[in-house]
């Protein structure tokens, strides 16, 4: 774990190694470190951001000692089953790229469970990890103007559900009605840092 | 309760954000210019966090329903009452059916209008802030607006008149912290050069430098995603540095290389297309 600074009121805790993943790390420095606004999980980092009357040498002090409780972790996780028609426009490019058949890309998505790496590009938008290698697929070369609201979709080694109506590049090869953001409910994020994600065949 | 007669370009409800929904896409938000919102809050004897109007460019009108104090700050405005010029960074009430109106700033781009009590409008997730990249937070103001004022606070005005000076309409010295991905930085002198200036598009997500550009390492494409804070100095494959402001996205994924300190991170909301500016950076 590198601690990298970032100007004068954040730090970056870099965890290149992979050792601990940054959902982890960000939670337990939301229930650990003293003096923090927020903290940012990404791909392989955690932004810490601090009040202003935080010191980030002291905020690098807790750092060393913080402790991660596996079963906080695990009591953290919730299961979130999302379920998908698989009738998305790029399901057949999907199949191209991976050399599977449509069915085989719809059984592989639904088999085992994701994991939300950390949120981003919209509110409640989750990018999970954890799927079938085969799955990893480019983004398309010309992204959408607007990508509609419960659309399933898949980028690279990630796969998300787009929350509501905006520009995309990800690959779409389904659709669900599942409420990813809803303001009305606590929380308001369907999916969590951290949480996990079976996708089920919509009957 | 004020009402909104017209709104100007943009005028937003602000406070100081909602901090702590990064993990979940929603970022910090809050007024661009903190220190023009806390010095306005502190005028009328509100708490630092009270949700003020951000009034983009001036042609700002609001006509007072009962009488309310008043103070407006950041950039420089004209304000008056019923025609009757106010000063900027002086507190003032506003009668019932009296009108203020905003001129249009000569420098900086955002004025804040603080009323005793606060905007009280519901929060949403902690705050009354409009973030206009999420769409969370009260809509940005319109013609017949009502805005409810929330109760006196205990506390009683000290001070009449804050001098402060305003946003420069010159060349403007930003400083900055290299760091956290510097090393993408083909030459860490290219950032300071003369010659930056504000680009066309800058809005509260943040603004570009143009002018310039600056060499960046062919590995620095596709880094993975990483957060982003207000401030934070993005490079994209292009060179053309970009400054985040109040309504940055929570994460993005082309290197930071410098992060301006927090202090000047204010001044750089201020900044006008076309503006001048110039970059420090410290290790």
């Amino acid at each position: 774990m590198r601690v990298l600074r970032y100007g004068d009121r954040a730090l970056l805790v870099d965890l290149e190694s992979g050792a601990v993943p940054p959902a982890a790390l960000a939670r337990a420095c939301r229930a650990q470190v003293d003096g923090l606004l927020d903290a940012t999980p990404a791909a392989q980092t955690v932004l810490l951001t601090l009040d202003t009357r935080t010191d980030p040498s002291e905020v690098r002090r807790q750092l060393a000692g913080l402790r991660f409780d596996g079963e906080t972790s695990v009591q953290a996780a919730r299961l979130a089953r999302i379920a998908v028609r698989y009738d998305g426009p790029d399901l057949a490019e999907v199949a191209r790229l991976t050399g599977l058949t449509p069915d085989e890309v719809v059984r592989r998505h639904t088999s085992g469970t994701w994991e939300v790496a950390f949120g981003g590009f919209a509110p409640g938008f989750a990018y999970l990890v954890g799927g079938d290698p085969a799955l990893a697929v480019p983004r398309r070369d010309e992204p959408r103007t607007s990508v509609p609201a419960g659309s399933v979709a898949l980028a690279g080694r990630y796969s998300a559900v787009y929350p509501r109506p905006s520009p995309g590049g990800w690959q779409l090869i389904g659709t669900t009605s599942a409420p990813l953001w809803d303001l009305d409910r606590e929380p308001p994020a369907l999916l969590q840092p951290g949480d996990r994600v079976q996708f089920e065949v919509a009957a | 309760m004020i009402e909104v007669l017209a709104p100007g370009p943009l005028a937003t409800i602000q406070d100081l954000g909602r901090p702590g929904f990064a993990a979940v896409g929603v970022g910090r938000s809050g007024a661009a210019d903190r220190a023009a919102l806390t010095l306005a809050n502190r005028l009328v004897a509100n708490p630092d966090d009270a949700a003020a109007v951000e009034s983009l460019l001036g042609g700002l009108t609001v006509r007072a329903l009962r009488q309310v104090w008043m103070a407006v700050t950041g950039a420089p405005a004209p304000a008056t009452v019923d025609g009757t010029p106010v000063g900027h960074h002086s507190l003032f009430t506003l009668r019932a059916g009296q009108r203020l109106r905003l001129g249009s700033p000569p420098s900086g781009l955002r004025t804040y209008l603080a009323v005793r009590g606060g905007i009280d409008v519901p929060p949403i997730l902690g705050s009354r802030s409009r973030d206009t990249l999420s769409g969370i937070g009260p809509d940005p103001l319109t013609e017949g607006t009502v805005l409810p004022v929330g109760p006196e606070p205990s506390a009683w005005p000290v001070t009449d008149l804050a001098p402060v000076a305003p946003p420069p309409s010159g060349p403007v010295t930003l400083r900055a912290i290299r760091g956290p991905r510097d090393r993408f930085l083909v030459d860490p002198r290219a950032l300071q050069r003369d010659g930056w200036v504000v680009g066309t598009r800058t809005d509260r997500i943040g603004m570009r430098l143009t002018g310039n550009t600056v060499a960046v390492d062919a590995a620095a494409g596709s880094i993975p995603s990483e957060g982003l804070t207000r401030g934070a100095i993005q490079l994209p494959p292009g060179g053309e540095p970009v400054v985040f402001l109040a309504d940055h996205p929570t994460t993005g994924g082309y290197p930071v290389v410098a992060v301006l300190l927090d202090a000047d991170v204010d001044r750089a909301s201020q900044l006008r297309p076309g503006q001048p500016v110039r970059i420090t950076l410290t290790d």
